[in-house]
């Protein structure tokens, strides 16, 4: 088991060198992930912490990057922030990667075909393109609506947004991958139709969604933090970027700027980090490439 | 002898290509397969043998037409009823690298048809993989690895062993060697030609290489815009081609000899669409014995000497042949 | 050292010298051409004969100054009327690509402008190194789509690459090769992928406008019988450098190199109905290290072999090996 891990730490190496750009973004996914595990405890105050009278201070020796309008250090709320926005990511992206990639497969796989798989392939992309053309605000804000803010129902809205991109770039793949001829031998050999699309297609059609998973990721944490800008995220005193940003910008404009800003370039910084290992992430996936 | 192995009937294929076209890929096929036997079945881009194939195998459901299988007629069997036949009828395919799905290890490849085929617990089925390694010239190392770590000419041998690995009846070959090395095509044509020699089973070699299919074959049938225009023994037609398309293709042949030259046997133009067939003889437009008569109907294949069918109007005054 | 790989005594066409090209890998350079040398005279056809992987198209492209990153050209010249065209900045190759060389590949439709028509295409080679008008380019289209043998030749100006067969494609880009009556036409793989019947036709069709052009043709193959029916000489690669040179009777009466043997023998045996005994697939080639490449599957390999790299060696009037054995073979003492 180690071995296995130490030699697939040693390929990571190797792709990395003379890749200035992936070995930036894994730092960035490195340091998130830490901060994500870590940083709560790390952090030199409670990130809900609300200290009496040292409201709104500039950044300082005792608070590095100042404090907010309620008392809280911001330091301290931007380390911890990662492991809410983290999860929520997380886990709405591998929802909706899993379910994306399997209505993708089944969509591709059995489109066109006269039997009840295809009319399902057919039934699945207009699901998709109706999802697709709804607003994921306006779907985040009647779930809130619904529910009631919290981390939860803002993952079960990133998830759904989430679903048909996934799902279009497996069935695009797939399509593909279906007049291939070892598909064909696959059915020569005697397997059944989902045996192929799951057992043969599939594993070659899930580079696109693959490789897009990171991005996602960093867009996930965008739209959260968004989410949570108009209100539709979660609950105020969760330390949270978006949240941060929105208790923060009206302070801009009276001059605190630290409120703001600092959650501000975490956010873009975590962003760009994921999108750049995405696009290597996809070559290192390939078993050609791995020599 | 009995009821022939594979016994295909009038068959038809035609893709519908919408606004009322199709290309009429194959109009009206028939011939026989003995067990044991090697067919060949040669023609250029647009013959319609690849379709032929396809249908033997139904991977296309044919417009028309019967195909019977060890006395059973499969064109009428349900998808599911048909895949229990599957393992007795494979293929292998042109393109060695495609063939193989590229995430999968060779042991594994190998191991599916046994495995769908329910051929024993997973340590019979190794055994298994490890003969069929044997048998097409490859050790038993080669379970590891992945397809692209093979050379072109190591993996065709691998689809030949995945064709091979359920024991079937018939083995259909899609112009097995076309994509290989010259280096490597007389040494899997000799692997062929032994397995079979050792297994029994019968072969249909579809290819447009003449010489290719004369080292594995004893009876060639030689398809034009997807009608039969001549058969023969391998041998016979080399010797003395008597449709004007079977003398083309057999003087087309580049043998690496420059003192070889072969007289020409020329035909002009391109090879027609087989969207817009013309109604009489197909090879009309190109045909240097053409007539204007050749033009009005199709001609039918006839046997103008024993166990030798050809389909043309001219041949018989061509070739000198007085009337049966 | 003397031009190696020449035929005639006349002043070459184009001569390479030494041409050795890397192509960058995340694990390191891999030597794909490891100094080849060969001269073309004018009029002459000669065909670079060699299995796939080893490095045919990658020369044809080096000559050109088609490589691009990852690959790169080490050292060696390229020499034409008295330029190394190696040497050349883009624009003076430009005004020699289509002019003077000119090349066609296989795979000719993917080689076509898919959302272009013959028409456009062949306006815009016939405009790109002399002005002509629009009237006038398209009638010298029509002349070259009709030299090519192409029927209806005003009718297919319409059409789009995809409407046409491989073999028409073919002559189109043949077409599009001649359009300036270039002085050296290469070939890569002309008939690949195209049925028997119509290669033939473009083999003779690309001979004879050779001949009438009074160029001279690099013929790229894998197929020794179209070497053998369209070439006067013939070079061997194995590895990515030239094992044999001869002209076509000699080669073909009676190979040297063992790989060349080799070759010749499955080749025959591919298209006979003998059956031959060859040995399994052997070992890959050694690239780029200090000893002969064919070593590793040699039957005739000495322990020098492994150790020393052969030098391309005169052994007749116009004939090369690369083979420190070549004396034995040819005097019959040993038959690989």
């Amino acid at each position: 088991m180690l071995g296995a891990v130490s030699a697939e730490v040693r390929q990571l190496a190797r792709f990395s060198r003379g890749r200035p750009g992936f070995l930036c973004g894994l730092g960035v996914v490195a340091l998130t992930i830490f901060l994500a595990v870590f940083g709560p405890s790390l952090a030199p105050y409670g990130p809900e912490e609300a200290l009496p009278g040292v409201a709104n201070l500039p950044p300082s020796r005792d608070h590095w990057m100042g404090t907010d309008i309620s008392g809280m250090d911001v330091f301290s709320r931007v380390m911890a922030a990662p492991r809410i926005d983290l999860t929520i990511a997380l886990v709405s992206t591998a929802a909706a990667f899993a379910a994306g990639v399997i209505l993708g497969v089944i969509s591709g796989f059995f489109a066109g075909g006269r039997g009840i798989w295809g009319r399902l392939s057919g039934a699945i992309v207009r699901g998709a393109d109706i999802f697709q053309a709804f607003p994921v605000f306006i779907f985040a804000l009647a779930l809130v609506g619904f529910r009631g803010p919290s981390i939860q129902n803002v993952i079960l809205a990133l998830a759904f947004l989430n679903i048909p991109f996934f799902l279009r770039l497996t069935r695009g793949a797939v399509l593909h991958m279906r007049e291939r001829p070892f598909v064909e031998a696959a059915r020569c050999v005697g397997g059944s139709g989902l045996r192929i699309a799951f057992v043969h297609v599939m594993p070659n059609a899930l580079t696109p969604a693959l490789a897009n998973l990171s991005p996602t990721i960093g867009f996930s944490i965008l739209l959260a933090s968004a989410l949570s800008f108009v209100g539709a995220g979660v609950p105020i005193p969760t330390p949270e970027w978006g949240s941060m940003i929105a208790i923060g910008a009206p302070n801009m404009m009276t001059g605190q700027w630290w409120t703001a800003l600092f959650p501000g370039l975490a956010l873009g910084l975590t962003i760009l980090g994921y999108a750049l290992v995405g696009d290597g992430f996809r070559y290192y996936l390939d078993p050609v490439n791995r020599r | 002898m009995g009821a022939p192995l594979l016994a295909v009937d009038a068959l038809v294929k035609h893709f519908p290509l919408g606004h009322g076209r199709t290309v009429k890929a194959v109009n009206g096929i028939s011939f026989q397969i003995e067990r044991g036997e090697a067919l060949g079945l040669v023609g250029e881009s647009g013959s319609g043998k690849t379709t032929v194939g396809r249908c033997v195998l139904r991977l296309i459901d044919p417009t028309s037409g019967a195909i019977g299988f060890r006395g059973e007629d499969i064109l009428g069997m349900t998808p599911e009823q048909f895949r229990e036949r599957r393992r007795h009828i494979q293929l292998v395919f042109q393109e060695p690298y495609d063939s193989l799905n590229p995430r999968m290890r060779i042991g594994r490849i190998l191991d599916e048809p046994l495995m769908l085929a329910r051929r024993g617990a997973p340590s019979a089925r190794l055994s298994r993989v490890h003969d069929l390694l044997d048998m097409v010239g490859l050790g038993r190392t080669f379970i590891d690895l992945y397809p692209h770590q093979l050379s072109g000419g190591e993996q065709q041998r691998v689809g030949i062993a995945r064709a091979i690995a359920t024991d079937p009846d018939l083995v259909v070959l899609d112009e097995p060697t076309s994509a290989l090395d010259v280096s490597v095509r007389a040494e899997i044509l000799d692997l062929l030609v032994d397995l079979q020699a050792r297994l029994g089973f019968a072969y249909l070699f579809i290819s447009h290489d003449l010489t290719a299919v004369r080292r594995v074959c004893q009876r060639v049938i030689v398809m034009y815009l997807g009608r039969i225009v001549e058969t023969a023994r391998t041998a016979e037609i080399f010797e003395r081609p008597l449709h004007p398309y079977s003398r083309a293709l057999l003087s087309s042949v580049l043998y690496p000899d420059p003192m070889k030259e072969q007289a020409r046997f020329l035909l002009t133009g391109e090879i027609p669409s087989p969207i817009d067939l013309p109604p009489g003889c197909p090879l009309y437009a190109r045909c240097p014995w053409a007539r204007p008569t050749c033009d009005l109907s199709v001609p039918p294949l006839e046997a103008l000497l024993p166990d030798r069918h050809v389909a043309c109007f001219r041949a018989r005054e061509e070739n000198g042949i007085g009337a049966c | 050292m003397s031009a190696a790989g020449s035929g005639g005594s006349a002043d070459p066409l184009l001569e390479v010298r030494g041409l050795e090209v890397e192509y960058a890998r995340n694990s390191g350079p891999v030597r794909v051409l490891d100094g080849v040398s060969l001269t073309i005279a004018p009029g002459e056809s000669l065909g670079v004969v060699g299995e796939s992987g080893v490095g045919k198209t990658v020369l044809v492209r080096a000559i050109l100054g088609l490589l691009d990153p990852p690959w790169r050209v080490v050292s060696g010249t390229v020499s034409y009327r008295e330029q190394n065209l190696l040497a050349l900045p883009e624009a003076a190759l430009r005004q020699l690509r289509g002019k003077e060389i000119a090349l066609t590949t296989h795979e000719p439709r993917k080689h076509l402008n898919p959302v272009a028509t013959v028409g456009e295409q062949m306006a815009r080679v016939v405009q790109a190194h002399r002005p002509t008008s629009r009237a006038d380019a398209r009638a010298r289209a029509v002349e070259l789509l009709r030299l090519v043998g192409i029927p209806d030749p005003e009718l297919r100006l319409q059409a789009y690459p995809h409407e046409l067969s491989g073999g028409m494609c073919q002559r189109v880009v043949i077409a599009m090769a001649l359009a300036h009556s270039p002085k050296l036409l290469m070939g890569d793989e002309p008939t690949a992928g195209l049925d028997v019947t119509i290669s033939l036709q473009i083999l003779d069709l690309m001979r004879d406008l050779v001949r009438d052009f009074h160029s001279s043709l690099l013929l790229v193959s894998r197929d020794l019988g179209v070497v053998a029916h369209y070439c006067q000489r013939v070079a061997v690669m194995y590895a990515g450098q030239l094992v044999e040179v001869a002209d076509v009777p000699s080669f073909f009466a009676g190979a040297i190199h063992p790989y060349s043997r080799r070759l010749l023998r499955a080749a025959v045996a591919a298209t006979s109905d003998r059956r031959g005994t060859l040995s399994q697939v052997g070992a890959r080639a050694e690239r780029g290290a200090a000893c002969c490449p064919y070593a590793p599957r040699c039957p005739l390999r000495l322990e020098r072999c492994t150790r020393e790299s052969p030098p391309l060696e005169s052994v007749a009037a116009a004939r090369w090996v690369r083979c420190f054995r070549h004396a034995e073979i040819t005097a019959g003492l040993e038959a690989p």
